[in-house]
């Protein structure tokens, strides 16, 4: 088996504009922000002898009175209608715990999933003895955040067809700040594959399923072997999709695919070498600039 | 003579101080001119290079050398609590840190196993200190992991070590009243020398470690083993806080580098 292998090479230093160099709205923990008292303190601040003072290094964001500092790399904050990807880590009590990349797990109740058996099925003391046989430890899912708790854990849901357990596939971990909002986080991409791009960075690509059995209730998974152009499709995404965030290019169904696109004319395995990486990249951002040009 | 005596008992030869310990007869830490063993000054600091960012898969993770004293910081968290679950506070995050040294990181090849006394030790003082800056009344029921490893140790480990998980905490966005930054002061024919290296370190010198939140001046911790007279303490303990501020001052620049540097990336 051939290996590639490489010297350390010095890193590309990055060009700084001379307007980067005095960006006044960096700031670094411990630096006044502002000592006028008429501002509101937001996430990223505290106040120190009345003084509003940064406690993260970031970007200042100031909406009207409030002043927040967005640091720029961060652990997932859940809000109410995001879609995540997670993996259950407990069984509990009429419940399940989620790690999502937040800092707290997230709980999906018992009473929050569809139970086989459609939409109005009473829950009883049965399901609660079964619910491993639903979703167990390691166990991947796709939901959605139902409502945030006062300590910052989210709850979870998952009560639409779209969501539940998920089957074959590849999870790729990248940073919450990559992840585009958008109206629809599913995506059939046209080159064979789906993709979810959870909200808390953590993206699923699974081959694109045929017609659904509506009384599965997202807990059946087909274990039918994944053909060898559907696996390649999967693998060749997963790597754009790690060349993407190396370069810390926006993730959306459009980006995705166009880098996927700009990759073809390499093998699967050389687009995570750092040369190719750029070229797809550069590819890629000239594609979307046309786009929106 | 004494101080010749117990250096040589450790076994004090160390990089680049060979041929100084090589002639014990006058192991003499400060000289006549005011150089240093490696040619600093009393007050000078040893050259700081530093890197945040260094591995993807961590949350928070910085690279600092200070002369030949290397240390890796790496920062988990805010996370779930993990392992005992009684230790959950439903007030505050719970930090936990963990010290190590490499096998490779002293003159002595020597396997340092897992949680003996001295690491136990330099641990809870890193716990002590980083309590005192990071904000963990924010992030009730969690846990903040911060490993630290010496890859490289040539005196004022304690210090590199906060050092270095300043930065990784800050690389993790996680909230912090102000820097932590430490730095040793030993105390030699009355003058205060900053930042010690080990053939100082071992050569039995009084010192003391000082952990300092810079801009408010308030101390996060203090520790010093050895006997001094108390009317030094307050020369000692302004030397330390203004070597800290040096450091604060490299540190600020590291971070500040950084930042702009991702901030360019990602394409503002």
């Amino acid at each position: 088996m051939a290996a590639d292998m490489r010297l350390p090479s010095i890193r590309k230093a990055v060009s700084l504009l001379d307007s980067a160099f005095d960006r006044k709205d960096l700031v670094v923990p411990g630096d006044v922000i502002t000592s006028d008292t008429g501002f509101m303190r937001g996430h990223g601040t505290y106040v120190d002898e009345e003084k509003l003072t940064a406690s993260v290094a970031g970007e200042v964001q100031r909406v009207d009175k409030l002043i927040c500092v967005r640091p720029l790399k961060t652990r997932f904050n859940g809000e109410v209608g995001d879609v995540i990807v997670g993996r259950i880590t407990e069984v509990q009590q009429k419940r399940w715990k989620v790690e999502t990349n937040s800092r707290l797990d997230s709980v999906l109740l018992l009473s929050a999933v569809n139970l086989p058996g459609g939409e109005l099925r009473r829950r009883s003391a049965e399901d609660e003895l079964t619910m491993r046989e639903y979703l167990q430890e390691g166990d991947l899912i796709s939901a959605e955040v139902q409502s945030v708790f006062s300590d910052g854990a989210l709850s979870l849901h998952t009560r639409s067809l779209k969501y539940g357990k998920l089957g074959q596939g590849v999870l790729v971990q990248l940073s919450p700040s990559l992840i585009k909002r958008q109206k629809t986080h599913f995506h059939n991409l046209p080159c064979g594959a789906s993709i979810i791009l959870g909200n808390n960075g953590f993206v699923w690509l699974y081959p694109t399923p045929g017609q659904q059995d509506e009384e599965a209730g997202g807990f059946y998974t087909s274990l039918e072997p994944v053909s060898l152009a559907d696996r390649e499709v999967i693998s060749r995404l997963r790597n754009c999709l790690l060349a993407l965030a190396a370069h810390k290019v926006l993730l959306y169904d459009t980006s995705v695919l166009y880098c996927y696109e700009s990759s073809v004319q390499h093998q699967v395995k050389d687009i995570l070498k750092p040369e190719v990486m750029e070229e797809i990249v550069m590819l890629t951002q000239q594609k979307l600039l046309e786009q929106e040009g | 003579m004494g101080n010749v005596v117990q250096s040589e008992a450790r076994g004090a030869v160390r990089f680049s101080s060979v041929e100084v310990c090589g002639n014990m007869a006058g192991l003499e830490l400060l000289s006549d001119q005011g150089y240093r063993l490696d040619g600093r000054k009393a007050t000078e600091l040893r050259k700081v290079q530093a890197r945040m960012g260094v591995f993807a898969q961590a949350d928070g993770s910085a690279y600092l050398e200070q002369g030949n004293t290397k240390a890796l910081a790496v920062v988990y968290g805010p996370h779930e609590m993990r392992g005992s679950r009684s230790r959950t506070r439903h007030d505050q995050a719970v930090i936990n840190c963990q010290y190590s040294m490499a096998t490779f990181s002293t003159a002595e090849r020597k396997r340092r196993p897992h949680g003996d006394r001295k690491s136990t030790e330099m641990s809870l003082h890193l716990k002590q200190t980083f309590e005192a800056a990071v904000m963990t009344q924010l992030y009730p029921r969690s846990q903040i992991d911060i490993y630290v490893k010496i890859l490289q140790s040539d005196g004022g480990n304690y210090s590199v070590c906060v050092n270095a998980a300043t930065l990784a905490v800050i690389d993790a966005g996680i909230p912090m009243r102000d820097y932590v930054c430490a730095c040793t002061v030993g105390f030699v024919d009355e003058t205060p020398l900053a930042d010690l290296c080990y053939a100082e370190e071992s050569g039995g010198v009084s010192s003391l470690a000082l952990a300092l939140l810079p801009r408010g001046g308030q101390i996060a911790l203090l520790q010093m083993d050895a006997r001094l007279h108390q009317d030094h303490l307050e020369t000692l303990i302004e030397a330390a806080m203004t070597a800290c501020k040096g450091v604060s001052k490299v540190l600020d620049e590291v971070v500040r580098q950084h930042l702009q540097e991702s901030s360019v990336l990602s394409g503002e």
